[in-house]
């Protein structure tokens, strides 16, 4: 994209004027996105997004401008705009010789998505449509997404990094509503992985396009949510957003240096109960939050947050390592070249607990069992969280009974930590998310195995 | 100038083929971002970004391309790229871009030169000044960050149907995040709180009322505690109330209602919302932050009133629904940039406010809950089915007062019944930094769940 001696020149020019740290991000992303909705092809669309974002850091005060110029004119002035901003002690010449990284990627893709035709892309589409229509009579509206992506990036900076990288994503979603006696009610899948169009031998798109039916189908006899505080079990892969919300966001050093978490200063103690061990994991190949370089150039890594119940660890990204003299995670991430990075989750998950899903289910008398999470929120300061459902069933007596309307689960993290009882042996990840932290919004996966959490409040209105 | 971004979106018009009709959005755009941390600039973002945007539509199939660039070439390429996508479309019989309707835009002061040419090193200062005010407050606050941000945007649109339309704008604001701790011996408990302050230019600022607000939405909420379930009256605040009205919005959004997705769209002419609701669109009303004088494809904006005396009027459509519906666009088209095609939703909505204070309010509530803040608006707020469940916090209403601090419990109820369960709408009206205007609002029959 940029030549080694160009960014070179570029680098040295951006710490002239005695900055102690600088760096280009560029990327070249081609996009592919396709809509259905009320039975119609909307529209096809074809995106190019291109451009370097230069970070000089002095002390700990960082400058940032990005160009849509990748000339070496183009990252000179947008060098000086950043250096400006951070303006360093004294002057003086630095020789920056970068050190090419080797290409390291988590998983290989076998059909690029610039090598598929877009009609094969858009007949995803009438099929999620034919699929979900013949659900059931129910059905009124369907609305389906297909979406791809090729970016190429590369990180350079003064102390030698020089990193290449390609990510290719892959997606789909189907939203379908449904009409009933009690109005309409709507249903929900996506799939997302970073592969290629063989993601697609695998993944039968009329199955996502059932489910999504399926739920909206079902909600049409569901009765409020209960109200008040009860067990809450979480199907496997749907209740990752409970962990990132309830304590991965409160594990990012960024919050944890400024005393904005509750999570702060307890590195060694015991956060939860010890059946949970956390991990965040940016290789697992294929999944939505897989990358192989962070968007700082620092290989990707498996961080054992969480083990056994005892907090070991927090999430770094450069400068927050830097100003701690330790290692980054390899969790330096950003929405593109246009944001600065920051700390943010890749993969995040709970590993298996000893459980028998079933006996989960059977030993919880009254509660509230959700199969399917919408998104979540939390503020790190308090702990607080919420997190949606949109499929959820009573369970009396240890059985799942009644389909419930979609509401919001509220906790605090710490307590709900130490409140998950049981946790099962099913262990699945779940469907691609977007974090959002700042205005950013970042592609993350999570997973877990069935879990039971002894007391969350149910936000519903029936008593 | 916009002079020329108008020019090249004409030259892409004017290869329009005689079958197919073009339109180009195109835009250049920069922004400064300082945050200040402890007295110091912690960072400082300043860039300029451009782009086109280029929809083609032949024989009812539509096709979209964009590029992040003005570059002669790249442009040329996008908009065979969106010939191209064409293709894949299905015929619609009402796709169609927008054609003049002869409504004058109403002149708005969009630009400030003042902050056109405000320099850098005030805009930091601003941010540290905010900074100390708000530290200076309370000893129990600490700040976690406090921005200063502006931003500057030059947009024009042209299409083969005949719309011709530029404009730019530019904006800032100043906000600051709180911490508030205080020692429970057996450790220490913080709340946050956050404040901010709006202008066309700097000196619009009240950096004082931003740094007493954000002090006092931390500190006040210092010792809450999970409240007992029931069903209550609340007042919300007016922040929260500007929420409500945009999940409200989506509701009255013409595109949902003739693709089916809206739980109003057989009510016109129905008493959909208590007798003392008015609700109103208008982005020509030079007070609210989002008022311009077009819409995303060019037609001038104007004031629409959705719901009158609380019965339902009439949708936002742009020139797409409008058709399918068979009525003519209410200018209502948005657009989120270069890299998408319009969209359909409010501008600027409002309450019609009334009389009476805050303080007035819950007084005459006597007892219940005055919500300050609301958590997860975007993932238990089902708008189809009209299923309204979010966190909050803030404080119970004792004896006409406010009494103890409450958190870590939802409010629930639906739409439907939320509008018709209004008892007043406050006079307090405030234009914030969004696409509604904030007002206190009393609604009662609210379940709230806690212990």
């Amino acid at each position: 994209m940029i030549d080694q001696d160009v960014l070179e020149r570029v680098l040295a020019s951006a710490v002239s004027s005695g900055a102690d740290f600088a760096e280009v991000y560029a990327e070249d992303k081609r996009s592919t996105s396709a809509g259905l909705d009320d039975r119609r092809v909307e529209q096809v669309t074809n995106g190019r997004d291109r451009g370097a974002g230069i970070r000089v850091v002095s002390g700990d005060t960082t400058g940032f401008a990005y160009t849509s110029d990748l000339g070496e004119d183009g990252l000179r002035r947008a060098a000086e705009v950043a250096a400006a901003a951070a303006r360093g002690g004294g002057g003086g010449v630095r020789r920056i010789a970068l050190d090419p990284s080797p290409a390291h990627r988590p998983n290989d893709v076998a059909h690029p998505p610039d090598t598929i035709d877009k009609s094969r892309k858009v007949e995803l589409l009438t099929r999620m449509d034919d699929a979900a229509r013949t659900t059931g009579a129910e059905v009124v509206q369907v609305s389906a997404g297909y979406g791809d992506s090729t970016k190429r990036v590369l990180v350079a900076n003064t102390d030698g990094v020089l990193t290449n990288d390609e990510i290719v994503r892959t997606l789909v979603r189907v939203s379908v509503v449904a009409d009933g006696d009690a109005g309409m009610q709507t249903g929900y899948q996506s799939m997302g992985r970073t592969v290629g169009f063989e993601v697609f031998d695998e993944v039968e798109v009329e199955e996502l396009a059932r489910d999504a039916a399926r739920q909206a189908i079902t909600k049409l006899r569901a009765r409020p949510a209960p109200s008040g505080t009860m067990p809450v079990v979480i199907e496997r892969g749907t209740g990752g957003v409970l962990f990132h919300e309830a304590c991965g966001h409160g594990l990012e050093a960024d919050h944890i240096l400024k005393g904005a978490s509750v999570y702060a200063g307890k590195v060694g103690e015991q956060v939860a109960n010890p059946l949970v061990t956390l991990v965040d994991d940016g290789t697992m190949p294929g999944e939505w939050g897989t990358l192989g370089f962070d968007d700082e150039g620092h290989l990707t890594q498996r961080n054992v947050l969480i083990e056994d119940g005892i907090l070991t660890d927090y999430m770094w990204d450069f400068l927050r390592a830097r100003k701690e003299g330790r290692p980054q995670s390899g969790n330096g991430r950003r929405q593109s070249y246009q944001h600065l990075p920051m700390v943010r989750m890749t993969n995040t998950f709970v590993l298996d607990g000893p459980d028998d899903p079933a006996d989960i289910i059977s030993s919880t008398a009254r509660g509230v069992y959700v199969a399917h999470l919408g998104g979540g929120s939390v503020n790190t300061a308090t702990g607080d969280f919420v997190f949606g459902m949109t499929e959820a069933y009573l369970i009396e007596n240890g059985e799942i009974t009644e389909p419930l309307r979609d509401g919001n689960l509220i906790g605090n993290g710490p307590k709900v930590l130490q409140d998950i009882d049981m946790l099962g042996n099913d262990f699945a990840m779940g469907n691609p998310g977007t974090c959002g932290k700042d205005g950013q919004g970042v592609p993350v996966g999570d997973g877990q195995p069935t879990l039971r959490v002894k007391a969350l409040t149910v936000g519903g209105t029936a008593s | 100038m916009s002079d020329d971004l108008l020019a090249l979106a004409e030259r892409v018009v004017e290869r329009a083929r005689p079958d197919e009709q073009v339109e180009a959005f195109v835009t250049r755009g920069g922004e400064t971002e300082v945050r200040v941390y402890q007295g110091e600039v912690e960072h400082f973002v300043s860039a300029e970004s451009q782009g086109v945007g280029i929809r083609v539509i032949r024989g009812g199939r539509t096709g979209f391309a964009y590029a992040a660039t003005l570059e002669a070439r790249a442009v040329a390429e996008v908009l065979d790229e969106a010939r191209d996508n064409v293709r894949f479309g299905t015929v619609d019989d009402f796709a169609g871009l927008a054609e003049p309707d002869g409504v004058p835009p109403t002149e708005q002061v969009l630009w400030s030169d003042e902050l056109a040419g405000f320099p850098t090193d005030r805009k930091i200062e601003l941010a540290k000044d905010l900074e100390r005010r708000t530290s200076a407050t309370d000893r129990r606050i600490r700040v976690d960050d406090a921005d200063y941000a502006d931003a500057w945007g030059e947009a024009a649109v042209a299409s083969s149907t005949g719309v011709r339309q530029a404009g730019r704008e530019n904006g800032c604001y100043v906000s600051v995040s709180t911490l508030a701790d205080e020692d429970r011996g057996d450790g220490v408990e913080t709340q946050t709180g956050f404040g901010f302050s709006v202008g066309q230019s700097p000196d619009e600022f009240d950096l004082d009322k931003a740094a007493r607000q954000a002090a006092e939405r931390a500190t006040r909420l210092l010792g809450a505690r999970k409240p007992p379930s029931r069903r209550v009256t609340v007042v919300l605040d007016p922040f929260v109330t500007a929420q409500f009205l945009g999940v409200i919005s989506s509701t009255l959004n013409g595109e949902a209602v003739v693709k089916g997705r809206s739980l109003f769209r057989d009510r016109l002419g129905e008493q959909v919302a208590a007798a003392g609701v008015t609700l109103v669109d208008d982005p020509t009303d030079p007070r609210a932050y989002t008022a311009t004088d077009v819409d995303g494809e060019g037609l001038a904006a104007r004031r629409n009133v959705l719901i009158d005396g609380g019965v339902l009027q009439q949708f936002v459509h742009n020139s797409y629904s409008a058709r399918r519906a068979g009525v003519s666009s209410t200018g209502n088209a948005t657009r989120g940039g270069f890299a998408g095609t319009p969209g359909v939703g409010c501008l600027a909505l409002s309450l019609v406010p009334g009389q009476r204070s805050q303080e007035a309010l819950i007084a005459q509530v006597g007892d219940g809950l005055l919500v300050q803040q609301v958590q997860g608006l975007h993932s238990g707020v089902n708008p189809i089915s009209g299923d309204f469940s979010t966190g909050a916090a803030g404080l119970l209403i004792e004896d006409g007062e406010l009494g103890a601090p409450v958190r870590e419990f939802t409010i629930a109820s639906t739409l439907q019944r939320m509008l018709l369960d209004i008892d007043e709408v406050g006079g307090d009206i405030d234009w914030l930094p969004m696409r509604a205007a904030g007002v206190s609002l009393v609604v009662h029959d609210i379940t709230m769940s806690g212990e």
